[in-house]
């Protein structure tokens, strides 16, 4: 792992929900979210930067710049049973990145991460060593990781022990 | 260089030489030698004492079977590793290594004493000889046993050195990298998929690293095996691990794989990897573990100089080196003749070839005849002669009757056995494959598969260098090999023990090396009455060691099974377990050592504590401020001083950890009123109310405060150490018990920072930093919550949640404000608070401070056994409710019943030191132990405010008990308290209220 392109750089603030409901307010809110959300499990959506991870069948997590205010789609979801909860403050996200990040990365989460079956744009919650993870495949050699904050500090810990290694 | 040397051949580089230290002495070796080969070639077979009868021991075998020659390899004190095989201890420069099991020296050993009185240390002896009289099992003889019985010793120092781990996934997982695993990969490469493979040997290749003569596809086998190397190297979908174990089988195709990255290198590196563990998710897992050669037993056919076959052809063809000067070969089985002809070639001298079976093969009498070689045909080994090496073998012969006799005695000092080969099936066992019985084989070979598994080559019984190569490729595509000089395949060979006159010493007949466990000891077994293997195994502890038995479960179930006249499938096969050698903890701990054994979670005000000098205490994952002393004070001042500041002036604490989950959607609150005790129904919105959470059997699992935030939107929260498994639990009767339900539940604990400002100078400090909210009394009555923001220089309107509860007694607020604002607010209130003497205070502080007013920790004064009654709680049930989690088991009689215990206080009246918590409590002075027990003590604080200590407790019937005097013995002599109502501050709650 000589690689010297192999970085982790913590990504800036932003507004995050988690969305979730039925199929009647989930279909309503692809509508009015710009790039819509996905039906593929496990896939994100985005447009600009604004993006749909597809987390479950009912639970959407939302990524937009800090302090956007997705007025259209409360307006969209108004009186349909669901539950849109603001989670910006709750976890922070950092990118792994370089030719060798699926391997850094496999280091302590037990995914295949070969591009075949974890293609860019896959999304999942796993794990990173004891940490729970919102992974992403956003370019061929970077992925995008939400960790809650507290756990930050283990995983660029845990990170640094493997780049030595 | 030493005779024992050859003067070409092998893999070992020639040029490059290597010392090293074996018991003190210095020797030189080549490098590619192991700790095995490099000792045989400087002459020395005497390598380790024995379990149990400290008999001398040499070198069985060439590989990870070797039973006997365990050494203990060293760096420093700290890199010190106990029981490797030096038939795998790769030799470096300066390698140090040492003899176990002995004292004071390998050579004279005082526990020899063992082997003298072996007759008082039969099999099951744990079991008989010591059982009486009971005490001295203390005293005498467990001290005995365990010095007795010991290898190797554990280093005392931390293990310097790091250990990586790795999740891989393939397409393929071939374990095994000899010819059958070779050609599987070549072949399954060719599909384009990840293929992994890999061996425990320092290189790769197998039997085909001390294959000489074959020729394969008109190529020497190095040749081939050089470029079938090269060959996969060359892929990128090729993973090729040597120095790499396979371990363990696990469900789902997941195979646990050891390599051992530096422990071959001659220098250590700071900070060095020294094992990287692979968790291989496989698709296929093709099993090429080959086959491993079976010792004959015989008395004294334990001595150092007795090796297996096959062993001293790889010591001779892949190390150079000539095990003996003069041999002798017992055998069984038709290919052992030629390890004895390649030995004969290569300078040794044979003296003879003793058959085990009536009719030796034809073509090699015929070899061996030509070489000059005698053969005893029918013939057996009586016995071998020498001390600490072999110096003669006694062999006799049958007779036409079968009568045994003594025929001759040779002078050796190399003694070659052969029982056949039997198929390596540990990993196709552990993965909970079926084996069956080869009658052909005389050996279990893998049946049928229960994961995707599959075998070839001699693992499962295929022998022959072009049969073997055949049977790898075939898994994935059929392909002929021409293999010239493809030696004889084994037969059945020979199991149990070598035909022997009545009065043999079948004490000194060892079928378990390791474990010491002799012929005698097994037929003691059958004689006993056991009749399963199983049981066998566990009275005698055959193939109980750290090798599993890979040289001596055969011959223990043959032995057995003939003694019992049954076939050995009736008897039985012990099931193999994990790991296949021995592993260390290093490579199953990886990184999760030190600070990352686990994450610590820290709050958003953790360095400001950590500046003041707190002292933090684990709370679940988190680190939480226990106290924040001043200059010259212990615990006990500093809790005493800070909850005399929040009882007089006001208090700030850090209650960010608390769990907090977002309940959303229209049937918020029945989701709610099925789970709590409570009522939520008719919780106004902008009002809290505390819940308590039951598990199905009515006990209470957690407890917290819940917010109504809108008619459809709830803020719960749970403990800090619940957060998790409340969160799990509702989500379970979520998706599984009432899918009916339009609710959602988001984990928020993380999103909130929350900053507690308790005290009667709460609402001033708290007012001048939340704005754009009325704190009144009257607007904000306690258990109601407002939002408002704070302004922070870079963030001008922080919206802020204020909810007014308080945990102490006294008039409370809880700030919750967006965590990544958490610091900037909860400087503003220090800062606010100074003209009002605000004092940060911890965990300590806030537990006394409840503890004064009754309110329970759940999981301190609750265990899992208390109900909501028990807790004096019974008013927050929810009475006209149909049903919520845990109501039917409140409802049973037992439940109910007054003597159930009940949380009560406690004062001290004769003490002036808190009880200890967890302390009894008796009725009664002067009982005799066993004491009749009627509770305990669950929390126990000084209490400042009160000036006294307090206590809170579990007693049976506790509340009809109030104002009677009960005792707590303790070692000192018995404390007498008074049990009084758990709340002994503020009775009326007024202050709460201000």
């Amino acid at each position: 792992m000589a690689e010297t392109s192999l970085y982790m750089r913590m990504l800036p603030p932003m507004s995050r929900w988690i969305l979730q409901g039925g199929a009647d307010a989930l279909s309503a809110a692809a509508r009015a979210w710009p790039a819509g959300l996905s039906s593929e499990a496990c896939r994100a959506r985005g447009q600009g930067e604004l993006h749909a991870l597809w987390l479950g069948p009912e639970e959407f997590l939302l990524l937009a710049p800090p302090d956007h205010e997705p007025r259209a789609l409360r307006e969209a979801l108004a009186g349909m049973p669901h539950s849109l909860v603001d989670v910006s403050h709750r976890q922070v996200a950092f990118e792994v990145c370089g030719p060798d990040c699926a391997l850094l990365l496999s280091a302590a989460c037990p995914l295949d991460l070969d591009a075949a079956h974890f293609p860019v744009g896959m999304c999942t919650r796993t794990v990173f060593g004891k940490a729970d993870i919102v992974l992403w495949r956003t370019r061929a050699d970077a992925f995008h990781v939400e960790v809650w904050r507290s756990f930050l500090p283990y995983c660029t810990e845990l990170l640094a022990e493997q780049v030595q290694n | 260089m030493s005779t024992h040397r050859t003067q070409t051949g092998g893999r070992i580089d020639r040029t490059r030489k290597v010392s090293f230290r074996f018991d003190g002495r210095t020797y030189t070796g080549q490098v590619g030698d192991t700790l095995a080969s490099a000792l045989l070639a400087n002459g020395v077979h005497l390598t380790a004492r024995s379990f149990k009868y400290h008999r001398p021991r040499g070198i069985l075998a060439a590989g990870s079977e070797e039973p006997n020659a365990l050494v203990a390899v060293w760096r420093d004190a700290a890199r010190y590793t106990p029981n490797l095989r030096a038939t795998q201890v790769e030799i470096y420069e300066g390698l140090q290594a040492g003899s176990q099991n002995r004292w004071p020296a390998l050579g004279f050993d005082i526990g020899r004493i063992n082997d003298a009185l072996s007759r008082f240390f039969p099999a099951g002896f744990y079991y008989k000889t010591f059982m009486w009289p009971r005490r001295a099992w203390k005293s005498l003889y467990e001290p005995m046993i365990r010095r007795a019985a010991g290898i190797g010793i554990a280093p005392t120092l931390p293990d310097p050195d790091r250990y990586a781990q790795r999740y891989a996934h393939c397409e393929v997982l071939i374990v095994g990298a000899g010819p059958a695993g070779i050609a599987a990969a070549l072949a399954a490469a060719k599909g384009g998929g990840r293929v992994l493979l890999c061996d425990e040997q320092s290189e790769l290749g197998g039997s085909l690293l001390s294959e000489t003569r074959a020729q394969i596809d008109g190529q020497s086998a190095a040749q081939w095996l050089a470029q079938a190397l090269a060959e996969l190297a060359a892929n990128p979908r090729v993973t090729l691990l040597s120095r790499t174990t396979a371990f363990g089988y696990f469900p789902h195709n997941l195979v646990g794989l050891v390599q051992r990255v530096s422990e071959h290198r001659e220098t250590a590196l700071p900070g060095q990897i020294r094992e990287r563990l692979w968790q291989v998710r496989a698709q296929q897992v093709v099993l090429a573990t080959g086959a491993i050669e079976r010792p004959l037993v015989f008395p004294g056919n334990d001595r150092p100089g007795v090796m297996l076959a096959d062993a001293a052809r790889t010591y001779l063809n892949r190390y150079g080196v000539r095990a003996g000067t003069r041999a002798v070969l017992v055998t069984a089985d038709d290919t052992a003749y030629q390890s004895a002809l390649e030995l004969a070639a290569a300078g040794v001298a044979i003296a003879a070839i003793v058959d085990v079976r009536d009719q030796p093969g034809a073509q090699q009498l015929a070899a061996a005849h030509s070489a000059g070689i005698e053969i005893f045909a029918a013939g057996t080994v009586l016995g071998t002669r020498g001390a600490l090496r072999l110096r003669a073998a006694r062999i006799g012969q049958r007779d036409a009757t079968g009568a045994v006799h003594f025929r001759r005695s040779v002078v050796c000092d190399l003694l070659l056995m052969s029982g056949g080969f039997t198929p390596s099936v540990h990993l196709f066992s552990q993965s909970r494959g079926k084996l069956e019985w080869s009658e052909e084989l005389q050996a279990f070979v893998p049946g049928a598969a229960a994961e995707a598994t599959r075998c070839a080559g001699a693992c499962r019984g295929v022998f022959g260098l072009s049969r073997v190569l055949e049977d790898g490729a075939a898994l994935f595509a059929a392909q002929h090999y021409e293999v010239s000089e493809d030696g004889p395949t084994p037969g059945a060979g020979w199991l149990g023990t070598l035909p022997q006159p009545v009065d043999a010493d079948v004490g000194k007949a060892f079928v378990d090396f390791q474990h010491d466990v002799s012929l005698k000891d097994i037929l003691l077994a059958t004689r006993e009455g056991f009749h399963s293997i199983e049981h066998i195994k566990r009275f005698t502890t055959t193939g109980m060691a750290t090798d599993q038995g890979k040289t001596s479960n055969l011959n223990a179930l043959a032995i057995a099974a003939q003694r019992l006249q049954k076939p050995p499938v009736e008897v039985g096969l012990t099931t193999f377990r994990m790991p296949f050698t021995p592993t260390t903890f290093g490579s199953f701990a990886g990184a999760s050592r030190g600070e990352l054994f686990d994450p610590v979670r820290r709050t958003p005000t953790h360095e400001w504590a950590e500046a003041r000098g707190a002292v933090f205490e684990p709370v679940s994952l988190w680190m939480r401020a226990r106290y924040f002393p001043q200059e010259g004070e212990d615990m006990h001042l500093c809790v005493k001083r800070e909850c005399l500041a929040v009882r007089s002036a006001c208090g700030l604490f850090d209650a960010s950890t608390l769990g907090k989950i977002e309940i959303v959607g229209p049937d918020a609150a029945e989701f709610l009123n099925r789970l709590y005790v409570n009522n939520w129904s008719n919780l106004a919105v902008g009002r809290c109310r505390y819940g308590i959470l039951c598990r199905d059997d009515g006990f209470i699992y957690d407890d917290g405060v819940i917010a109504r935030l809108a008619p459809d939107r709830f803020h719960v929260t749970t403990t800090t150490g619940g957060a998790a498994r409340v969160l799990a639990m509702m989500e379970d009767y979520r998706q599984t018990e009432w899918t009916d339900l339009a609710v959602w539940l988001t984990s928020t604990t993380e999103q909130w920072a929350v900053i507690a400002v308790q005290g009667p100078r709460a609402r001033r400090v708290v007012e001048t930093v939340v704005q754009g909210a009325d704190l009144s009394a009257a607007a904000l009555p306690h258990m109601a919550l407002t939002r408002g923001y704070v302004s922070c220089e870079d963030a001008p309107q922080i919206p802020a949640m204020v909810f007014r509860v308080s945990f102490t007694g006294e008039l409370g607020f809880e700030i919750n404000v967006p965590a990544g604002y958490g610091r900037a607010v909860w400087d503003q209130v220090f800062e606010a608070g100074q003209a009002h003497g605000i004092v940060p205070y911890g965990t300590e502080t806030m537990h006394v401070l409840r503890a004064e007013k009754g309110y329970i920790i759940v999981g301190q004064d609750t265990d899992g056994t208390v109900t909501p009654d028990d807790a004096g709680l019974a008013w927050a049930i929810g009475k006209t409710k149909p049903d919520f989690v845990g109501k039917r088991s409140l409802q049973r009689p037992s439940m109910n019943d007054a003597i159930r215990k009940q949380l009560v206080g406690l004062f001290c009246l004769s003490c002036t030191a808190p009880l200890e918590e967890g302390a009894q409590i008796v009725d009664s002075r002067g009982q005799s132990v066993p004491m009749k027990l009627i509770g305990h003590v669950t929390s126990s604080y000084d209490s400042a405010v009160l000036g006294k200590p307090i206590a809170l407790a579990l007693i049976a019937g506790g509340r009809a008990r109030i104002g009677q005097r009960l005792f707590v013995p303790m070692p000192g002599g018995e404390i007498e308290v008074e049990v009084t109502s758990p709340v002994f501050y503020d009775e009326k709650g007024v202050r709460l209220n201000g």
